[in-house]
């Protein structure tokens, strides 16, 4: 029946060149449109959801060719969707589900299906199709009401799944009224969900296959980067393809696809075929949405393509809205049996509320053969009334009606600013407790399946250097040239202040303006400018001042973790702001332990210097090699953009231990860990100690391929996770805990047992993960510390660079350019005023 | 894994904790195999190590600041006990223990969850909130778009608004007063585990 009929037509010349300029103003008009949603979505969609903009211009451009022509020229083609529209959609929703949801999604996802049931087959039939929800638009209210993060979960897996899970059954369905009602048999009914069965799973395990097989592939596409997108499009929709072939559920099979091989594909694939499969994802699915809505307002003004049934449409509306809310009052029933923390009443109401029909079901109804199903018009005109009142009432008003709901406790009074800053800083704490005390879940086959994940699936999947390739990391460290120069800006205070504990971070005011880096991200920076002096001295702007000061802190705080924060949205790649959030945050944090670190050390160190002024010397000579930053070979791509000389490294992540002291018996045992994670060539492999083997993130890194602990894989950004394995690594090795202020501290007489090395040219003594730097913990012994200290001493000036210490060895060899480690150096090596002026360095600016 | 770690905790710890805390039994062995898979080193204590390896709190930008709340004033151990203590600021308020026990304050009364929030500002312990202090905090929670003169006149602001005794400084009956309209009581509670 659906065929492309424009073409077939050639009436008089007249009506010819209408046609024909219909046909010029389609891609206009879809150009125009795709501007209007895409420009002024971001505002509009908050009132409106954006599928009824959609509709809308859908129901505009087909009264425009209904003039026109007086008859429907496009019409959906049952394989145009299926082949083209529906793939799009679905591999798009399966490629950026984050695979958390799928568990709950399967669960959510067979059971709103059978909503509506009739007596006849194609009443089933009819009853799959509508109630495909569409909850892109419920999804979008979610976020800005507060709304429980499990109901989110659960609506988004709904969401996700029931596309494919209603595409199946209709399928299924489809079949029985081929065969007709009246040859039905009981056991059809049983065939059918054997089928049902059948086709989903086959479905699922074709997917997963393909998915096996692209990430193989990806590992071997070094060389040809930019067939990479190439592949993975191709292999996706093979996978459609393959699943189509053999009857099973294709779209099960895309999803499946999708899911399993994201981690691996990203992981394997380049920065820029990442971003092009992430951009050409999301625009074919907005365009495949978009066609199929745009269709939908030209039907229903058209027509001869549906009947009206005054009592078949109201008694859809009541049914589905009934049972939608039966549905999720039953399962959410029984869904608190098993919960520890049961759906509200309130979320039950979103719920049942939220059931927007959309597009699915729409292209579905039109799809059906009108030659098997009499009643086919009807249940044209009925969906397309639901698709209208779910859409345009429910979806407008469904905030409001939250709202509502949720006011009653909360009053209209505008927060103060202590309100607003202490509000949100209890947030972060509450998240942080929350993540300590471990509730964000723990399961054990979640568990299980990381491990194998870790330990088979990377190994076979993922390029061996995926973590050690550069380029993640150089855009990185882009984004952080500005804190990189703050570090180094703010040495000189930190260390010789006089709460060397707490590295100021609002030191940054003495920081000058002239350095360009600074003046172009505060350009780029927020174009609230809140000049509070100006305004002080004129009273009368004080309430507007108030209200800019209150928009200008709620844009900027930080927002607290949390998962329904980065939503799936078909339209808009949410991830940015979180994303880019999680690393400004992260390398704070990284830098301020490491400050924390050397500054507790550097305490020491003071605490010490009059009486062991020489010792402490070399022990810092010692720090200063262990704490070279890792220079970049390919960090002379950044320097056309910096006019600044070379302060482009990230200090307080890139932190690692280098050759320090080669010899493995003087080394401080895990220091040979941190060599390995930076991969310096020059570094004489390790002597493993017994230490070594115990140590938590060795495992990971002597396999390298992914040495990216299990945790961390969770919640670090990927491009990140390096920088997560260093810090650990290093800090780890580095830092041991801050100042026992008591010198008979429980465990630091635990470490002196474990760090007294029977004699100088014995092997180092077994040691455990928590132990490091002998030299250091033991400062209160004398006996051992000198010992050690004897052993060091032959070593010691050879290991010692010139004073003005210029990188040594690999740092040296790396280029003649004054790098951050000659500025970190310097901190590191900063004595107090006036002591050992000699050791300062040539650093000052 | 849980069998194994309420072995290690004795009956009359798990008493005396509750007692202490108001956790329930099973709360409190279920805390106990967490603290148990954190403490990397095995030795019944956290380290401020064993805290920084929670990935999540890389990314939290109070994150190492809670961690120091964790840890008594000069101590770099914390066990058990005094990591339970910690943690039962945040357990919600029961209805039927508001007015239980009126002499002896529970960890989680709003004025204790209040004070956990001041401690994380007020490093120096002088119970106020100078406004380095703030501005310490605030730079940790906004991005790095943010002047600094823009988040000094911010601080200024708080400051001024919170302050009534005019010595540029939060105390915390000043901070107290300030949140009198906020719902502690629920912003600050976690929903445990039972």
């Amino acid at each position: 029946p659906g065929r492309q009929s424009g073409s077939l037509r050639a009436p008089n010349p007249g009506k010819q060149t209408l046609l024909w300029l219909v046909e010029v103003v389609k891609p206009f008009s879809l150009l125009l449109f795709l501007f209007l949603v895409f420009h002024f979505s971001q505002r509009f969609t908050t009132v409106v959801p954006e599928s009824c903009v959609l509709i809308i211009l859908g129901l505009v451009l087909g009264g425009i060719v209904l003039i026109a022509n007086k008859k429907q020229l496009y019409q959906l083609d049952p394989g145009l969707f299926f082949l083209f529209l529906l793939p799009t959609i679905v591999g798009d929703a399966g490629y950026f589900m984050p695979a958390r949801f799928c568990l709950y999604g399967a669960k959510m996802a067979g059971v709103i299906d059978d909503n509506v049931e009739a007596g006849l087959m194609e009443f089933l039939l009819f009853g799959a199709l509508i109630s495909a929800v569409d909850p892109v638009a419920v999804l979008a209210v979610f976020e800005e009401v507060h709304v429980n993060e499990m109901l989110f979960i659960i609506v988004f897996g709904e969401s996700l799944l029931n596309d494919a899970v209603t595409v199946v059954l209709y399928k299924v369905y489809i079949s029985f009224v081929e065969v007709g009602p009246g040859n039905v048999l009981t056991a059809d009914y049983f065939k059918g969900v054997a089928s049902f069965l059948i086709v989903s799973i086959g479905g699922t395990l074709v997917g997963l296959i393909f998915a096996v097989i692209l990430a193989f592939i990806t590992r071997f596409t070094k060389k040809v980067r930019i067939i990479e997108p190439l592949f993975v499009f191709l292999l996706v929709y093979l996978a459609y393809l393959t699943a189509e072939l053999f009857s099973l559920s294709a779209i099960l099979s895309m999803t499946f696809c999708g899911i399993g091989c994201n981690k691996y594909v990203e992981a394997n694939i380049s920065q820029k075929s990442r971003t092009t499969v992430k951009y050409t994802m999301k625009t074919l699915a907005s365009i495949a949405e978009t066609i199929i809505f745009i269709f939908l307002g030209i039907s229903a003004v058209d027509k001869s393509k549906w009947a009206w049934d005054t009592g078949l449409v109201s008694c859809t509306l009541i049914f589905i809205f009934v049972f939608r809310a039966m549905g999720v009052v039953g399962q959410t029933w029984i869904l608190n049996k098993f919960r520890l923390i049961p759906l509200e009443k309130i979320d039950q109401v979103v719920m049942s509320y939220g059931g927007l029909r959309g597009a699915v079901a729409f292209a579905l109804v039109v799809l059906l053969d009108g030659e098997q199903v009499k009643a086919k018009d009807y249940f044209v005109a009925t969906t397309i009334v639901v698709v209208f009142f779910t859409v345009m009432f429910q979806g407008l008003t469904i905030k409001p009606l939250v709202k509502w709901l949720k006011v009653p406790r909360s009053t209209n009074r505008k927060p103060t600013i202590n309100e607003e800053i202490h509000e949100r800083a209890f947030d972060h704490i509450l998240a942080a407790v929350e993540d300590i005390a471990g509730l964000s879940g723990y399961h054990h086959w979640r568990d299980k399946w990381e491990q194998f994940d870790k330990n088979y699936l990377s190994k076979l999947l993922m390029r061996k250097s995926v973590y050690c390739k550069s380029e993640l990391w150089e855009a990185y460290q882009k984004i952080n040239i500005r804190d990189a120069i703050s570090v180094i800006d703010q040495g000189g205070n930190i260390l010789t202040s006089a709460r060397l504990s707490l590295p100021s971070m609002a030191s940054r005011t003495s920081f000058p303006e002239v350095t360009n880096v600074t003046n172009y991200l505060r350009e780029n920076g927020s174009g609230v400018c809140l000049d509070l002096q100006v305004i002080d001295t004129n009273p009368g702007a004080k309430v507007e001042e108030e209200t800019e000061t209150h928009h200008f802190l709620a844009g900027n705080l930080y927002k607290p973790r949390r998962r329904y924060q980065s939503p799936y949205s078909r339209h808009f790649m949410t991830l940015g702001d979180q994303e880019r959030q999680d690393r400004e945050v992260f390398q704070r944090n990284m830098r301020n332990r490491l400050e924390s670190f050397k500054s507790t050390h550097y305490k020491r160190h003071k605490k010490d210097r009059s009486q062991k002024k020489a010792r402490s010397h070399h022990r810092l000579s010692h720090l200063r090699l262990l704490l070279t930053p890792r220079v970049k070979p390919t960090k002379s791509q950044l320097k056309g953009e910096l006019s600044e000389p070379e302060k482009d490294e990230d200090v307080g992540i890139t932190f690692v231990a280098r050759k320090a002291a080669e010899t493995p018996k003087e080394r401080p045992k895990s220091v040979p860990a941190a060599l390995e994670v930076c991969q310096s060539p020059s570094v004489a492999p390790p002597s493993p100690t017994c230490g070594e083997k115990n140590l938590p993130w060795k495992e990971g890194i002597g396999a390298l391929p992914p040495c990216v602990s299990v945790e961390a894989t969770k919640i670090i950004p990927i491009d990140l996770q390096q920088a997560w394995n260093q810090s650990i690594s290093s800090l780890e090795s580095l830092a041991s805990p801050p100042v026992p202020q008591e010198p008979q501290h429980p465990r630091v007489s635990a470490l002196h047992r474990l760090s007294v090395p029977p004699r100088p040219p014995v092997p180092p003594p077994p040691s455990r993960a928590k132990f490091q730097f002998p030299a250091w913990k033991d400062e209160e012994e004398e006996g051992t510390l000198s010992q050690q200290h004897r052993e060091m001493q032959p070593l010691m000036p050879s290991l010692r660079p010139p004073p003005p210490p210029p990188p040594p060895s690999s740092a040296q060899s790396s280029g003649k350019r004054r790098n951050p480690c000659v500025y970190l150096r310097s901190l590191v090596t900063t004595p107090p005023s006036g002591s050992m002026p000699h050791s300062r360095g040539p650093t000052q600016l | 894994m849980g069998s194994r770690a309420s072995s290690l905790l004795r009956e009359e710890d798990i008493e005396e904790i509750k007692k202490e805390t108001g956790f329930s039994h099973s709360q409190i062995t279920r805390l106990y195999s967490r603290f148990h898979s954190l403490d990397k080193g095995e030795n019944g204590a956290l380290s401020r190590e064993d805290f920084q390896r929670i990935p999540e709190l890389a990314i939290n930008p109070l994150g190492d600041r809670i961690i120091n709340a964790f840890f008594p004033e000069g101590e770099d151990q914390v066990n058990f006990r005094g990591f339970m203590r910690t943690l039962a600021h945040f357990r919600p308020v029961e209805d039927n223990e508001k007015n239980k026990d009126p002499t002896a304050e529970p960890l989680n009364s709003r004025n204790n969850k209040l004070l956990f929030a001041f401690r994380l500002y007020d490093l120096d312990r002088d119970d106020k909130i100078s406004r380095d202090e703030l501005l310490q905090v605030l730079r940790m929670m906004v991005g790095v778009n943010i002047s600094d003169e823009q988040l000094g006149s911010i601080a200024d602001r708080t400051i001024q608004e919170a302050d009534t005794n005019g010595d540029m400084s939060i105390s915390f009956s000043e901070f107290i007063k300030v949140l009198e309209k906020v719902d502690v009581e629920q912003k600050m509670s976690i929903r445990f585990l039972h």
